[in-house]
């Protein structure tokens, strides 16, 4: 059974390392904060300006002037701080954050990331995903292997706008794990009862042992 | 003291705009922004603008309300995904838009107001970002020359500020403010709450009142977004 997007999330959260400083795109990787290990300490980074990122609020917390970079009402903790959004990208820019996970439209077997835009059909903009795939140092990307039509995700090239070149460290997908390296894309894992030839099957992208 | 403060928004604008001038704008989405501002600037009728801002509000709100009326000629912002009007104009080539990544944006406001005309960033490179722009190589690495920002003027919105123009902002909703406060020619800031000088922490102000040439106290309707609940 290939995961689904619960599954894929708590297998993200494993690359979460005790102490660091992680920021967790739109979609499906926001998920991941719910699947963080026991005994893993990180901090959430939100690109409009907050280290520290708290759960969602109870009713009783909403507060308008609070929210994370998809503009939901978040909460603040203990360790929380503000800053403005240079400081904010100065961090990310800076090489500060140790990992980000984002989504993706398609990924290329050179880790070559496209999500942020179709042309003529979808026009909503990269925000903070360039600077984060510029300047994060580990970059994991969560998404279907599969687009709706059925077709791979994991490409040969990419053939919408790119978002950053070279820039991806490892790809989940719902059949597994893949890490970029010389010469393609490293299976690492697979879902369970996922096997070598389906995902061979519908892989674009050259798999390398 | 010279005297800053303006009793609303409409007078607060008085002289500043002309058709065809520039804005930059504080916010992100709706949190922080300078909605009383932005109405008057509607109401004024001024046109072909173009604002600098990270989003362009939705559909009813914020920025929104300047595309409705077509007063924009061009956004420069990095994400517009809430504004379907602002789509149907872009892909029916009513308004041009520069798409610049967040960081990109925030820093070219920053570097505007510090005097810095151009800067280099590893962000964009090898993207649609970097096209006709200058690269360069620094210690192996490629980055591009992106340029700052002057606005003609600058809108932000402030939680607390003096009559002397010092602000103070709240919780996420700081943002770009402090940022766009940098860079325009002139500064009207809109504030929640308006103290006498002397009122607010000199250790704990965000934008100094030398970036601020006019301020109003407004009323905020902060409107939420995205208002998402965990369970109870």
């Amino acid at each position: 059974m290939p995961w689904d997007r619960n599954q894929m999330a708590a297998r993200a959260a494993q690359e979460l390392e005790d102490g660091t400083y992680v920021n967790l795109g739109i979609g499906i990787p926001t998920l991941v904060s719910n699947y963080i290990p026991e005994g893993v300490d990180v901090t959430l980074q939100s690109e409009n300006g907050m280290l520290g990122m708290g759960p969602f609020p109870t009713e009783a917390e909403i507060d308008a002037d609070l929210i994370n970079a998809g503009k939901q009402t978040i909460t603040e903790l203990d360790r929380t701080s503000y800053f403005n959004s240079a400081d904010s990208f100065a961090m990310i820019r800076g090489g500060h954050i140790a990992l980000s996970i984002l989504g993706a439209m398609e990924v290329s077997e050179t880790g070559d990331l496209a999500n942020w835009m179709i042309p003529g059909k979808l026009v909503k903009g990269m925000g903070g995903a360039m600077d984060l795939v510029a300047g994060v140092k580990r970059v994991v990307i969560i998404m279907d292997h599969a687009n709706k039509a059925g077709e791979s995700k994991l490409l040969k090239s990419c053939t919408l706008p790119l978002t950053g070149q070279k820039v991806v460290d490892r790809i989940i997908t719902g059949l597994g794990v893949f890490d970029v390296v010389e010469g393609g894309l490293k299976v690492v894992e697979l879902a369970p009862d996922v096997t070598m030839e389906e995902v061979r099957e519908k892989t674009e992208a050259t798999l390398v042992a | 003291m010279a005297q800053k403060t303006y009793a609303d928004a409409g007078t607060a604008l008085e002289g500043l705009l002309f058709d065809g001038m520039t804005i930059a704008a504080g916010g992100f989405g709706l949190c922080g922004i300078p909605e009383n501002l932005i109405t008057a600037i509607r109401d004024s009728g001024v046109k072909d603008l173009t604002v600098y801002s990270n989003n362009a509000g939705v559909d009813e709100f914020g920025l929104g309300l300047l595309l409705q009326t077509k007063q924009v000629k061009k956004m420069v912002s990095s994400y517009v995904g809430e504004n379907a009007e602002f789509m149907r104009q872009y892909l029916s080539g009513e308004l041009e838009l520069e798409f610049n990544p967040q960081g990109t944006l925030a820093e070219r406001m920053r570097a505007g107001g510090a005097g810095i005309p151009g800067f280099y960033t590893k962000t964009g490179v090898g993207t649609q970002v970097a096209e006709g722009k200058e690269l360069k190589e620094f210690d192996g690495e490629t980055y591009v020359l992106e340029r700052g920002i002057v606005a003609d003027l600058a809108i932000v919105k402030a939680w607390k500020g003096d009559q002397h123009g010092n602000l103070i902002y709240r919780k996420t909703a700081r943002n770009f403010n402090p940022l766009a406060a940098t860079c325009g020619k002139v500064t009207v800031a809109e504030v929640e709450e308006m103290l006498p000088v002397g009122s607010l922490d000199p250790d704990n102000i965000h934008t100094p009142s030398v970036y601020v040439q006019r301020v109003l106290k407004g009323e905020h309707e902060k409107r939420i977004e995205q208002r998402t609940l965990r369970e109870a």
